[in-house]
């Protein structure tokens, strides 16, 4: 068991292996699939994305609506695959910590072995458990998308296990 | 209560807890498997069912689309058309009041627009014999329902022709429908007819067996066959895909063997709601 504090510093991905449990502490930004095709948009543009990559990471999420007393709803991972075809544009570009459920495509691994990057698997469909583990919710950009707006986190304790590592080693692949 | 009330305090828990039987299993499980990291999965789901059970969060945040069986016996007195009327409103106050999250689009190709409040629900009617209305729901998530599939194989695969087809169509899903899986597996009568009997095998009590001995022996081989692909808890490897599998079939055409196969989460969420005698109101 490792832990990761966001923002990380370089070299802190580095240090994750494939099939190691992380427990996560700090900011975690919050995207799906608008958010993805958004923020790919804007690189193509030329313009600058809602907030700085570095140290960042994104999690694959779309919350159901936060009961009284709760800062968030369920908050469990979606599947990832479906942000294949942004994943390697926003890891080139700095988005270099990812974290969903399922497999990803063989460009996301190579992005990641290149720009030294990683996937790390959130334990899919236990809403409760992380929404138990989120302290504070804040929108970010795109608060027209409802529950696909780009949110920032703060986690505590946030469980994860290492996928794909920064040396493009994948969980369960010889 | 109206029934009305009872059914939306039975979808009201139906989403932060699972019926008794699913949960009981998922335990079990986690106390037995071998793996590290599928121990780490279910580890993960038991602790989240005992935090949505002990708050208001919902088990998963795909609260699922709503899916209704209404079995009416042919000598109840049901009003149908209010019937149905009175299931919707139920689910609608239950989305609302339970913080079910509105995943259900109105159209399905070109707008996709969110309908906002979770509905419509899908409704299956079916008239049974006796007096009474039995009134079931399964809240149905899509990372699972995506694996769902029906292949129509030649009549004379027979046994091994529906274990070859449901082990290839779970091999597809992988871990994507959060395993471990609970399979429903319709076989016989049309495309359709297949499709909806795997649906109502999931509303069986999981893991109970068919009435036919020669099908449940069937569910057993399936159950431990599909346990043998190693998917494994969240699909990271190790001893269980699979906690439960139940077959229904109906009487098919000389030509066709239709297979179904319903592949439901972990989360399996449930509810039923009877009413003796037929009496709605
Ligand atoms: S497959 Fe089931 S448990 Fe997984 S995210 Fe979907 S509804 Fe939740």
């Amino acid at each position: 068991m490792v832990r990761l504090h966001l923002p990380y510093d370089e070299g802190d991905l580095d240090r994750l292996e494939v099939g190691e449990e992380v427990l996560i502490d700090g900011v975690l930004h919050v995207g799906r699939d608008q958010v993805h095709r958004r923020l790919c948009d804007m690189i193509a543009r030329g313009e600058e994305p809602p907030f700085d990559f570095t140290g960042h990471g994104i999690y694959y999420m779309g919350p159901s609506p936060a009961p009284q007393g709760h800062v968030i709803g369920a908050a469990g991972p979606t599947t990832s695959a479906r942000m294949d075809p942004y994943s390697p544009t926003l890891v080139a570009h700095g988005l270099r910590l990812m974290v969903g459920k399922g497999p990803r495509s063989r460009e996301v691994v190579d992005a990641c072995r290149i720009h030294h990057g990683a996937y790390l698997y959130a334990y899919g469909g236990c809403g409760a458990l992380y929404s138990s583990l989120i302290r504070s919710v804040r929108t970010v950009a795109f608060p027209e998308l409802g529950p696909e707006a780009l949110l920032e986190l703060h986690v505590v304790d946030f469980p994860a296990i290492c996928m794909i590592d920064s040396r493009g080693r994948v969980y369960g692949s010889k | 209560m109206t029934l009305q009330q009872r059914i939306e305090e039975a979808l009201c828990s139906a989403v932060r807890t699972l019926p008794a039987q699913c949960e009981a299993l998922i335990r079990k499980t986690c106390d037995e498997e071998r793996s590290t990291a599928g121990h780490s999965v279910l580890s993960a789901i038991v602790r989240n069912i005992d935090m949505a059970s002990s708050s208001t969060l919902p088990l998963c945040q795909d609260c699922g689309m709503f899916l209704c069986f209404v079995e009416v016996g042919r000598d109840s007195r049901a009003d149908v058309g209010r019937l149905e009327d009175i299931i919707i409103d139920a689910c609608r106050r239950a989305a609302h009041r339970a913080y079910y999250r509105s995943s259900v689009v109105a159209e399905p190709v070109y707008d996709r627009v969110n309908t906002g409040d979770n509905l419509p629900p899908v409704i299956h009617w079916e008239v049974v014999d006796g007096d009474c209305i039995r009134i079931s729901f399964l809240l149905k998530g899509f990372g699972s329902e995506n694996c769902s599939s029906v292949r129509m194989i030649r009549p004379t695969d027979g046994e091994e022709g529906v274990v070859g087809a449901v082990l290839d169509m779970v091999r597809a899903a992988g871990g994507k429908p959060c395993p471990p899986m609970f399979l429903g597996v319709g076989i016989g009568g049309t495309m359709d007819k297949a499709a909806v009997l795997s649906k109502k095998a999931l509303l069986r009590e999981a893991a109970s067996r068919h009435p036919d001995e020669r099908y449940a022996r069937l569910e057993e081989r399936l159950l431990d066959e599909v346990n043998r692909l190693g998917i494994g808890p969240g699909g990271l490897g190790g001893d269980h895909t699979c906690l439960s599998v139940c077959i229904e079939t109906y009487p098919t055409h000389i030509a066709g063997l239709p297979v179904a196969l319903s592949v439901n989460c972990w989360a399996e969420r449930k509810a039923v709601i009877e009413v003796i005698g037929g009496e709605v109101w």
